[in-house]
């Protein structure tokens, strides 16, 4: 374990730059609900992830966001473990009749303000799954959606400009060179 | 033992992958008694139109086969009364067809919470709704108990399930899974779904076994139509799976330490599974390599450049994981949580024909790879990795010794890679047939069942995924032990929700 140490502290992190907000992806979301939560927040984002009935491949590259090349608690985002410390929803899937209920009330034991972040193709229009009698549709269904993150899955790097989005970006970002051509982002409607 | 329970029955000509008999239900019940005293394998239990099914597989032999019972008056013998294994996919049986298996010891709903617009949805007529039954949960009485309710929604970044643990103090004293809670209808969207758009809905069964499920549902269908795929397109399939099962793996060993508490392995692992990710991306152009499988071959050639990428990659995880098993091995505090925690017995891993690193850590020397080769495999075989202990610990070994497999299996494959299309158009046979596979993906066998008509969509296709056989076992597993090594033996387990909920 000490070699292993020694090794991390001389050589470079693996963590890369942060991703590019000022492109072309970025001017279709909304200003006024970067605006509001950045005057309600400040930079601090406290995150739960709900499955409504995901694949789970959203989950993994959710996941992602925490390994040492993405870091995405560097920016002030972490996810939390209950829904009581949460500022944003992350939902993903397709909302499922069986996931309805519990979804529902992890949104109400969230306290305002609160934003709601529907990740993946399912969860932004019922993907594949939709026509089926197990599922309710979209997240925008049953929740009032602020930003869909679509992809399938969205890549971590789309994921990640999704959530800096919510916080203004350092001004001083480093444009990467890296590209997600697999995800897009949106805003479904005006910050509450 | 196939043929002392089915004689000179007829194999059903328009069934392909293994042999298909129509059983009478005295039959039937000899397939359950076979399964009570541990003779055959119990691989899935499905209905389709009026027929019930069960997928069977004899370890001496190293034979499958599938029977099935023509269901008369929407009524059939139960052959969970014989075999509990069975008791989950009956229940599923019953909620999605209507079919009522008699004898069949647990009569709750499974995957059916009373959500549904429709009863028995895969069901002829679509039985109208009624109001749902009480769900109760199975009892645990003595004094000084108490229940922990936890999910659906639980703490962290994993997918929705229900645990209801019953504990004395700190130790449990019993678990009881409820799950269905993503049941999306993939197999009632599979029904008249043309096989490109099928081929889609399977790939995200369970989006960390998606090149699995697409693997299993092309053969299942190319066996169907009798196409084979050119050998560019077999090779560079088995190349994505192997590398789907180093991702997983990296990730779940990482995860492992991370509930013991060990954050460093995490952070390691996670370095090594992104790398994988990234390498599959330059080499297939999507990082989880959805949908790159297809019947017919597959929808990516990597390049030169795509190749070399995986080479390094190679490279890379020969240089830096031993290193890290080292650390595994040499971290007293870490080898205290995983050693002795979380114990299935090599009794119950039989029984329930429990398959990947749940089985393979108890003793249950069965791979699919192995056992029955599929190409590739029955031309550069595998190692199959085995422990016997049972516990978290052995299910870290299984994965870190097929790690180094597939990484040596890698290195050949793609060192003798032929070249040519991967791609061919394929030809419907013009009549119905139907097709049933066994597919080794990273958590274990997956069945894939299909039914085709004559001119292409399909009519019928059931997916039996690996955590059907793992999830009970989870509830043996965590008996007695503390309630904080809870989230440890789940992570050894990582059984797929989405996968067994469909």
């Amino acid at each position: 374990m000490r070699r292993r140490l020694f090794k991390n502290l001389t050589h470079a992190p693996v963590t890369e730059p942060a991703p590019d907000l000022t492109g072309d992806r970025m001017t279709s979301v909304g200003m006024e609900l970067q605006g509001v939560i950045e005057r309600t927040l400040g930079r601090s984002l406290a995150i739960r992830e709900v499955d409504s009935g995901s694949c789970n491949a959203c989950e993994l590259e959710i996941h992602a966001l925490n390994n040492a090349f993405y870091d995405i608690e560097r920016f002030g985002i972490r996810f939390v473990a209950s829904p009581r410390h949460a500022d944003v929803l992350l939902v993903t899937g397709p909302v499922t009749c069986n996931m309805r209920t519990a979804l529902e009330r992890t949104y109400a034991a969230v306290p305002a303000p609160k934003w709601v972040i529907a990740v993946g193709d399912c969860a932004a229009g019922c993907g594949v799954f939709s026509g089926s009698y197990a599922c309710v549709g979209s997240v925008a269904a049953v929740l009032p959606v602020d930003l869909v993150v679509s992809g399938c899955p969205p890549t971590p790097l789309a994921l990640m400009q999704g959530l800096l989005m919510l916080l203004r970006a350092p001004a001083d970002v480093t444009p990467p060179d890296a590209h997600a051509p697999q995800s897009s982002l949106s805003t479904t409607g005006p910050g509450r | 033992m196939f043929k002392a329970l089915f004689g000179e029955l007829a194999i059903i000509d328009a069934h392909h992958g293994c042999a298909r008999v129509t059983v009478d239900s005295a039959i039937w019940r000899g397939i359950g008694e076979a399964l009570r005293e541990g003779k055959i394998d119990l691989l899935s239990e499905w209905a389709d139109d009026r027929i019930l099914h069960c997928a069977l597989y004899e370890a001496k032999t190293r034979q499958a086969c599938v029977a099935s019972l023509p269901i008369t008056a929407g009524k059939a013998p139960s052959l969970a009364v014989f075999h509990p294994p069975a008791i989950r996919l009956e229940r599923a049986i019953t909620d999605l067809f209507g079919i009522s298996l008699v004898g069949l010891p647990d009569s709750r709903p499974w995957l059916d919470h009373g959500n549904w617009p429709v009863q028995a949805p895969l069901g002829g007529g679509g039985l109208p709704f009624t109001a749902p039954r009480p769900y109760t949960f199975l009892d645990a009485v003595g004094p000084s108990l108490h229940q922990i309710p936890v999910g659906p929604v639980h703490a962290g970044i994993i997918e929705p399930g229900h645990f209801r643990f019953t504990a004395s103090g700190e130790t449990v004293v019993r678990l009881e899974e409820r799950l269905g809670y993503v049941h999306r209808g993939v197999e009632k969207l599979l029904n008249g779904a043309p096989v490109e758009e099928a081929a889609r809905i399977v790939g995200r069964a369970s989006g960390d076994s998606t090149v699995a499920y697409s693997l299993a549902f092309a053969r299942a269908v190319e066996l169907a139509f009798d196409f084979a795929p050119s050998s560019r397109a077999v090779w560079l399939r088995a190349i994505m799976a192997e590398l789907e099962r180093l991702a997983n793996h990296l990730g779940d060993i990482g995860a492992i330490c991370n509930d013991a508490a060990f954050s460093m392995m995490h952070a390691e692992c996670g370095i090594l599974r992104e790398l994988t990710l990234r390498a599959c991306d330059q080499a297939f152009g999507h990082r989880l390599m959805m949908d790159r499988i297809v019947p017919g071959g597959v929808r990516a050639d990597p390049t030169r450049a795509g190749v070399d990428a995986l080479l390094s990659l190679l490279r890379a995880l020969r240089e830096r994981f031993p290193e890290l098993i080292e650390l595994y091995v040499n971290t007293a505090s870490l080898q205290d949580r995983t050693v002795g925690t979380g114990v299935v017995s090599e009794s119950l891993a039989s029984e329930f024909a429990a398959g990947g690193y749940v089985g393979r850590a108890s003793g249950r020397a069965f791979d699919v790879r192995e056992a029955l080769p599929y190409p590739p495999y029955d031309v550069l075989p595998i190692q199959v990795a085995l422990r016997k202990e049972g516990d978290v610990d052995a299910r870290v070994w299984v994965r870190i010794l097929e790690i180094q497999h597939s990484v040596a299996w890698l290195d050949a494959a793609l060192h003798s890679l032929p070249s040519g299309d991967v791609l061919t158009p394929l030809i419907p046979r013009h009549s119905a047939s139907e097709a049933t596979t066994l597919v080794e993906g990273f958590r274990g066998d997956l069945l894939c069942h299909v039914r085709v008509s004559g001119h292409g969509p399909i009519e019928r296709c059931h997916l039996r995924d690996p955590s059907w056989f793992q999830w009970p076992l989870l509830e043996a597993a965590i008996d007695g032990n503390i309630v904080a090594d809870f989230p440890l033996c789940n992570k050894s387990f990582n059984c797929s929700y989405a996968g067994h909920d469909l």
